[in-house]
């Protein structure tokens, strides 16, 4: 039996990124607020110490920091007709866990969106006509616009100490920027990070062929920096050791570098980690919710009652979360009605790997959003006209890592293990550098989330189900944009290359990207979203679902930087809005 | 009528604002009064040792380690059983201008008496009635837990009598009244020799040797007279005032004892009295400058200290042991990495240790702990090493003093 406790202004469901920017603007504005965590406390001293943060097996093979699957996973399957199973080793994405959640382990790229990503199905049937836009494809506008996100993308930038350079600053192009960006009122907090010799190889090669190369924002500090909330953060040292880790040095952006100083400090403000939300509690209408239901470390059961819930959790469990409280109609793909577990999208990959025999790159200089990129082929900043696809990836050169056991570059035809494999490590690991594209991965009317009806967690609440493949649309796209990826390795003229496509059936084994998207989308018609542009759920308004669980379909770019803009969007609307007239924001 | 009241409260708040305090009588119970309790009782820092970490205000608990043993801060509420409730005005003075507390039991100096009794009666009582609006708290604390024979309380009438120096702090006409409200701020009410000056082998301050660091507590309280090398000499009085105010500056961030001091007592000091500590500070000026020459750079110890630092140290506090301003602390010219006791920097190495968070300083950042990586020999060269480059200078580091910090760490 659940004992009951004191009521709270606020209930956070997560503390990563969003649940931590939303309880420090809430408590700022008086609120009494607690954050429940799944995870442990994880702060960087203590956590990432230096000597032992860099732990490549402990880490990155090992994914410590990361959900166990026997904590929770999802079950898996490509289409309709084949029965999901569980994932019982995390592969193609890897959700974490704990304070800080996928803030902690992320490599620190932080985009905006493109202005035409944001209503993307008016702007193609505008630009293309509505016949143009391929029948598998569910995509729709987000509800929100592109320049009502610009003040808080600017927000989540300054919070956050981004290096980059701006490529629109109020419309009029920068020199060395990104010329396809939408205008920003100014330029990132801190100028970008020093390109090392493979993205600037990259860039000459991209220059040459007439494209806009330009540095990547990154969420590695180029310089020390103390952000709006008087929080210091340290300088990257390019030492590689940013994704599946926690950074040692305070030089990756992240909730504990840059938020949870400020919000611990506050006595309204209460962390409670190694403790698990059940599901949101509902008022006998089903309108209202009540506060949340969780299980702590010891297994006893504890009711939070609270005015307002914020779910704030991955993707998946922001998700799983309606699904188990009985908020909002869950999807059914065969009458393409309900909105909980609509829109499940990913990212489109593909990957090339260059060979040299007279150039020397150190792969151990080298940062998480270390990285020349062009959009020259991303969203829809080139004429698909007579393309037969929609949808774009940028395309880059980031030297993310040299970590020994996993950077293991060998040409066509070398054995796997082995001394002819030792051998050829050993001639390559100095001489080759990679391109990746990652493209947009657009809504399909089949890719879906739900309840399995097989397999439960151990609650005994059923797991997620992700039913997901790649529509041909995307496939497309991305061999089109692998094809200009080849272009540029072949100006570079390196001893070989190899290219890795995309290909269907999606496999959940190799990694490719934990940018896992939508099932709580946000919209302006609450027949197919789930939430309204203040992130406020129609059905159930005192319940607010952040993340990008809220993508209506993933664009060609990593989601953090839109996901903390979405945080602010909803503490904003909560602020200013919902306290002075709790209720619905939008009329339904 | 209440309103009423509260016009005449009001009114009684201004009339008391405006009258000079030295003139006419203070009323005990006044606002102004009592809040000028407040401010004095954080700026001595009662609550280091009579508030409980989580604890009720004052309710004492905390338990301080001396080298004679330990005591326990005592519960200094108004409970009158437990606490100093039944306590007339005149034995709460007399505790702090004496040493001697109520029913003429002899204090300990664990308790600053030798500081306090150069405090005024008038700021004494101040901090009285601001004691005396606290919530009272039944928690019984036995302080005494010394061993014998230093558990006999009448040993201190012994130790007073050759240690002990009872009377006010006369102002030095000489100085500007910020330079003597410094002083009374840093030997009266701060009692920051307790810390920072050394003991004789009675525990009394070793007076020749004012202000220039001692080890306590299993940490070494560094120099903080105007020293260039060894105390705060290369700091601006604003630096100074940053530190105490913040808990960071350009150069350091508080941690340990004194993180605990700036979360506690001088972050809620005025401006202006971090001033007047720091202008006297470093007004205190060594009698000679030291000629100090560093290990040179060949040696063994330093070649491998080099090493070891390149590994390990230079990602956060950069080659040239610059740091970075209020995250990372600067070791180059660092007064407490230059120390003659490398106390604190073992312990830090070995254990890490959790920067001061202050309002205006946030951050708190925290040094990793490295014990379980570096074994004695290499924590010694590399203190050796960041103690004698970038123009620092210090005494090596031997593997054995490693030994004897962590050893004595690892007992409680």
């Amino acid at each position: 039996m659940a004992t009951k406790l004191p009521a709270k202004d606020v209930v956070i469901i997560g503390l990563g990124w969003t649940g931590a920017i939303l309880g420090n603007e809430l408590t700022d504005h008086g609120l009494d607020v607690v954050a429940i965590e799944r995870g442990p406390w994880r702060d960087t001293a203590t956590s990432f110490n230096i000597g032992y943060a860099p732990d490549e097996l402990r880490y990155a093979v090992r994914l410590d920091l990361f959900q166990r699957p026997a904590q929770s996973t999802v079950t898996f399957r490509n289409n309709g007709g084949q029965t999901a199973l569980p994932i019982r080793q995390f592969g193609s994405f890897i959700p974490g866990n704990g304070v800080g959640g996928a803030g902690i382990h992320w490599n620190g790229v932080t985009w905006r969106f493109n202005p035409t990503d944001f209503r993307l199905r008016s702007h193609l049937t505008e630009r293309y006509g509505a016949d143009f836009i391929p029948a598998e494809l569910s995509i729709q506008d987000w509800g929100i616009t592109y320049e009502e996100l610009e003040p808080y993308y600017d927000r989540f930038e300054y919070l956050a100490g981004i290096s980059g350079k701006a490529g629109n600053l109020n419309g009029v192009i920068q020199d060395g920027g990104n010329p396809f960006e939408g205008p920003r009122k100014r330029d990132y907090p801190l100028p970008p990070m020093r390109m090392t010799y493979g993205p600037t190889l990259f860039a000459e090669a991209a220059r040459s062929l007439g494209y806009h190369p330009f540095p990547q924002p990154s969420g590695n500090l180029s310089q020390p920096y103390t952000n709006p909330l008087g929080v210091t953060m340290g300088q990257c040292t390019y030492c590689g050791f940013c994704e599946r880790f926690g950074c040692a040095n305070y030089s990756k952006a992240s909730a504990q570098t840059s938020v949870l100083p400020v919000l611990m400090r506050k006595s309204n403000f209460e962390a409670r980690t190694e403790c698990e939300v059940l599901k949101i509690n509902l008022d006998a209408s089903g309108k209202h919710a009540t506060g949340v239901s969780y299980v702590d470390s010891s297994g006893a059961e504890w009711e939070q009652p609270g005015e307002i819930v914020l779910v704030c959790a991955f993707s998946f469990n922001n998700v799983q979360m309606l699904l188990h409280s009985g908020i909002g109609q869950p999807y059914d793909p065969a009458t393409r009605q309900g909105t909980i577990g609509r829109n499940y999208a990913y990212q489109t990959t593909s990957g090339l790997e260059l060979l040299f025999d007279d150039k020397i790159f150190n792969p151990f200089i080298s940062a998480g959003a270390l990285a020349q990129v062009i959009d020259d082929f991303n969203g829809d900043a080139f004429d698909h006209s007579k393309l037969g696809f929609v949808g774009g990836a940028g395309i880059s050169t980031g030297p993310t890592n040299g970590r020994p056991i996993q950077t293991r570059p060998t040409p066509h035809g070398t054995p796997r293990w082995g001394a002819k494999w030792k051998q050829a490590t050993k001639q390559s690991y100095l001489r080759f550098f990679s391109m990746g594209s990652q493209g947009s991965s657009y809504a399909a009317y089949t890719n879906h989330l739900d309840l399995d009806p097989t397999y439960k967690d151990r609650f005994g609440r059923p797991l997620l189900r992700m039913t997901f493949d790649f529509p041909d649309n995307d496939i497309r796209m991305s061999n089109y944009v692998t094809d200009r990826m080849e272009d540029i390795a072949k100006a570079l003229k390196p001893r070989e290359y190899i290219v890795s496509r995309r290909t269907k059936p999606y496999s959940s084994v190799p990694y490719q990207s934990t940018h896992n998207t939508g099932g709580t989308i946000m919209g302006a018609d609450p027949k197919t979203s789930a939430i309204n542009k203040y992130l406020q759920s129609w059905d159930v308004p005192n319940v607010f679902v952040v993340g990008a669980s809220a993508f209506p379909q993933n664009a060609g770019y990593n989601p953090t930087g839109t996901v903390g803009a979405l945080a602010f969007v909803a503490a904003d609307a909560i602020i200013t809005k919902y306290l002075k007239a709790p209720g619905p924001l939008v009329p339904s | 009528m209440n309103k009423l009241a509260g016009a005449i409260g009001t009114a009684a708040l201004f009339a008391a604002l405006l009258a000079p305090c030295a003139v006419r009588a203070v009323d005990l119970q006044s606002y102004e009064f009592v809040e000028r309790g407040r401010y004095l009782a954080t700026a001595a820092d009662c609550a280091a040792c009579h508030t409980k970490p989580g604890g009720a205000p004052f309710a004492g608990g905390v338990a301080i380690q001396t080298p004679f043993g330990t005591l326990i801060g005592p519960n200094i509420t108004p409970d009158p059983d437990a606490g100093i409730g039944a306590w007339s005005d005149d034995e709460f003075v007399a505790a702090l201008h004496d040493g001697i507390g109520r029913g003429g039991v002899r204090l300990y100096p664990a308790m600053p008496y030798p500081a306090y009794t150069k405090m005024t009666r008038q700021d004494a009582l101040a901090i009285r009635a601001y004691l005396r609006t606290i919530q009272p708290s039944s928690n019984q604390v036995d302080a005494n837990q010394l061993p014998f024979p230093f558990d006999i309380r009448f040993d201190m009438a012994v130790w007073n009598a050759l240690n002990f120096k009872p009377g006010r702090l006369e102002p030095d006409p000489s100085q500007s009244a910020e330079w003597n409200r410094g002083r009374y701020l840093v030997d009266a009410l701060g009692h920051c020799g307790t810390c920072h000056t050394p003991k004789t082998w009675l525990g009394a301050d070793k007076n020749s040797a004012y202000l220039q660091g001692a080890t306590l507590q299993g940490w070494f309280a560094p120099n903080i007279t105007a020293d260039e090398r060894k105390g705060i000499g290369r700091w601006t009085i604003d630096e100074l005032v940053n530190y105490l105010k913040t808990g960071a500056n350009r150069d350091a961030i508080a941690s340990a004892g004194m993180g605990e001091e700036v979360v506690h007592s001088s972050s809620h000091m005025t401006d202006a009295d971090l001033k007047a500590i720091a202008t006297y500070l470093v007004s205190l000026k060594p009698a000679v400058a030291d000629n100090l020459q560093p290990v040179a750079a060949a040696d063994p110890r330093m070649v491998a200290g080099q090493a070891i630092y390149k590994d390990n140290c230079s990602g956060c506090h950069t080659d040239a042991g610059t740091g970075i301003p209020r995250l990372f602390p600067r070791l180059a010219g660092s007064h407490a990495v230059q120390s003659d006791d490398p106390t604190t920097l073992i312990r830090t190495v070995m254990f890490g240790s959790q920067g001061a968070a202050t309002a205006a300083a946030p951050t708190g950042p925290a040094m990793p702990s490295f014990a379980w990586r570096l074994n004695d020999a290499q924590v010694a060269a590399v203190l050796t090493y960041i103690r004698n480059s970038w123009s620092n200078a210090a005494s090596a580091v031997s593997a054995g003093q490693v030994g004897t910090v962590k050893a004595a760490a690892a007992t409680p």
